[in-house]
């Protein structure tokens, strides 16, 4: 049962956005990123939201996928809408019952807002999660944060253990499997009760679960000892990250895409607010 | 001093003493007391105890996980006593270690990745990794599965992972602390034909820790460990020749030994050990006809 739980939701897959190196994406997501968050403008935004239909198409990830990513964030996307749509004050009414007062700039706010999250949320899932993998992922930003090595930041240490950390979650899943297993042969349930029952229900999983993973922490130290690993001084990487021109070519839209909506945001064209 | 004639050994244990620092120092029973031995470069060596023999602990020592309290580990007759953290790390990349469970001896989320991971310790050039990632999954049989996840394995293949994350670093000696412990049948054998196929076509010595006699039989020398201490040693056929005393120590012989010695005790008058189904079926079929012959 809990081996549905996908993590990652990395989307294996050969398309130009997948070739790229990982750096490249995640200096991609962070440009489009800032330049969703500079938009003021309504030409700016639509901008932006082309850019991710271009990309959208290089990735050749299923339409379908991308907006089941929206689903889990519906309830945000109308909260905010509305209560941008009721709280904001402007200069043109438009609709007036009772207290509730609906200004022009009120619905142009309340549109801009949920179009931006609409973008971020699409967007981090198709420049990075949905095409790169964990691995790379990981890779990447320690890479991406090794002139912080220079202040004395353990960062190859929080990359290995994020490494190890994704390499554990389906052993531990499946763990959790068994020992659910193990526990309702003795006959717990996990589905009956109030609230306050069905928490009492999880000790006896995740008391085993945590002594176990020790257990694996203690094992995995000795191993990794046995196979001369002593922190990141001295070590080299069998697969080398190289940028391509490809990769310069996307990080230059990047940050073009900054420069264009920032542009915009000054021009007196569109609906400035 | 070693003679001219007697080569050095690979690994030399002399009087290698450890116990488990405990809270309560004074009722400490030491894991390993006094245990001596010699592993030469290219043997296959098994070493055989019960569970809680001190045959892991000894394992550790020979890989220099653990530090002896007392006695001398000497590699290549290079003594490891006072060694720096460098000269340690390098003796280590000499000796490899497969542990028993396949889970926890995996670090990364992809098989070539692992197997990159001991090489990239040694801050070996990536081109010369990578050479040795692919011939290390040529020699245990699993280049097609380069790029899956460890999780997606069955234990056997798990185990030969492991093998080639070993093997990548070009050791000299490969322990096996039951590694075969937590597979089925099948697993064991892909497993065991993998370790000895090195050992026969690379020269790796193997020291295989296990308590499957099968397995014992296949080596070149077998050791014999009880609570602590090494109680037998010599070639397979010597020690299980001392079928009583492997009793005492809660531990079988061979299959095909057993079954002779309880014929034995019947009356049976077969040559002991014997080690080899074909030998074994042989010569209860001569002595069936015998009887026979004899009415």
């Amino acid at each position: 049962m809990l081996k549905d739980v996908t993590l990652g939701q990395y989307f294996p897959g050969e398309s130009p956005l997948h070739r790229a190196d990982p750096r490249t994406k995640v200096v991609l997501s962070l440009c489009y990123i800032i330049a969703l968050f500079c938009v003021k403008s309504a030409l700016g935004m639509l901008l932006c939201a082309l850019t991710l239909v271009c990309f959208h198409a290089a990735s050749r990830i299923p339409l379908r996928t991308v907006l089941s990513g929206v689903k889990p964030i519906l309830f945000i996307l109308a909260f905010t809408f509305l209560i941008n749509l009721f709280w904001t004050r402007g200069e043109t009414l438009l609709f007036s019952w009772k207290f509730i007062r609906i200004y022009r700039e009120g619905i142009v706010t309340a549109l801009m807002m949920a179009v931006r999250i609409l973008l971020l949320v699409t967007g981090s899932g198709i420049f990075l999660t949905y095409t790169t993998s964990p691995i790379m992922l990981t890779d990447a930003i320690e890479q991406l944060l090794s002139p912080l090595k220079k202040i004395k930041v353990p960062v190859h240490d929080f990359s290995m253990m994020m490494t190890i950390a994704l390499r554990f979650i389906p052993t531990l899943i499946e763990e959790t499997d068994r020992i659910m297993d193990a526990q309702k042969a003795r006959g717990a349930s996990f589905s009956t009760g109030g609230l306050i029952r069905r928490a009492k229900a999880l000790i006896p999983i995740l008391i085993p679960l945590f002594v176990c993973a020790f257990k694996r922490a203690d094992d995995l130290a000795v191993a990794m000892e046995c196979r001369c690993y002593r922190g990141g001084e001295g070590r080299t990487r069998m697969t080398r990250l190289r940028f391509s021109p490809a990769d310069y070519l996307m990080m230059l839209s990047g940050v073009l895409l900054i420069a264009a909506v920032i542009l915009l945001n000054h021009l007196p064209v569109g609906i400035a607010l | 001093m070693p003679s001219f004639t007697e080569p050095v050994p690979l690994i030399e244990a002399r009087d290698l003493c450890y116990t488990y620092p405990d809270d309560d120092p004074s009722d400490d029973v030491p894991a390993v007391k006094n245990v001596s031995l010699k592993v030469y470069a290219g043997e296959h060596v098994a070493l055989l105890g019960h569970n809680g023999s001190g045959k892991s602990t000894l394992a550790k020592l020979l890989s220099q996980i653990l530090v002896p309290q007392s006695g001398d580990l000497l590699i290549d007759g290079k003594s490891c006593r006072d060694l720096g953290e460098n000269e340690l790390f390098d003796l280590r990349k000499n000796i490899g270690m497969v542990f028993q469970n396949p889970d926890n001896q995996l670090v990364a989320t992809v098989v070539e990745e692992d197997i990159a991971f001991g090489p990239e310790n040694l801050g070996i050039p990536s081109e010369e990794i990578r050479r040795r990632v692919d011939e290390a999954l040529d020699a245990v049989g699993m280049r097609e599965y380069a790029r899956t996840s460890p999780h997606m394995l069955s234990g056997g293949q798990k185990q030969r992972i492991a093998v080639a994350g070993i093997l990548a670093m070009m050791p000299r000696c490969i322990v096996f602390d039951e590694a075969t412990a937590m597979l089925d049948p099948s697993g064991r054998d892909e497993v065991m034909e993998t370790a000895c196929r090195l050992n026969r076509e690379r020269g790796i010595t193997i020291i295989n820790i296990t308590h499957h006699m099968a397995e014992a039989v296949r080596a070149d020398r077998v050791y014999v460990m009880h609570e602590g201490s090494m109680i037998l040693s010599g070639t397979p056929r010597e020690v299980f020749a001392h079928i009583a005393t492997l009793r005492d120590v809660a531990l079988e012989a061979p299959a095909e030994t057993e079954l002779l010695y309880s014929l034995n005790r019947l009356g049976g008058a077969f040559p002991l050990p014997v080690l080899d189904a074909d030998l074994c079926a042989d010569l209860i079929a001569q002595k069936y006809r015998e009887t026979r012959k004899n009415g």
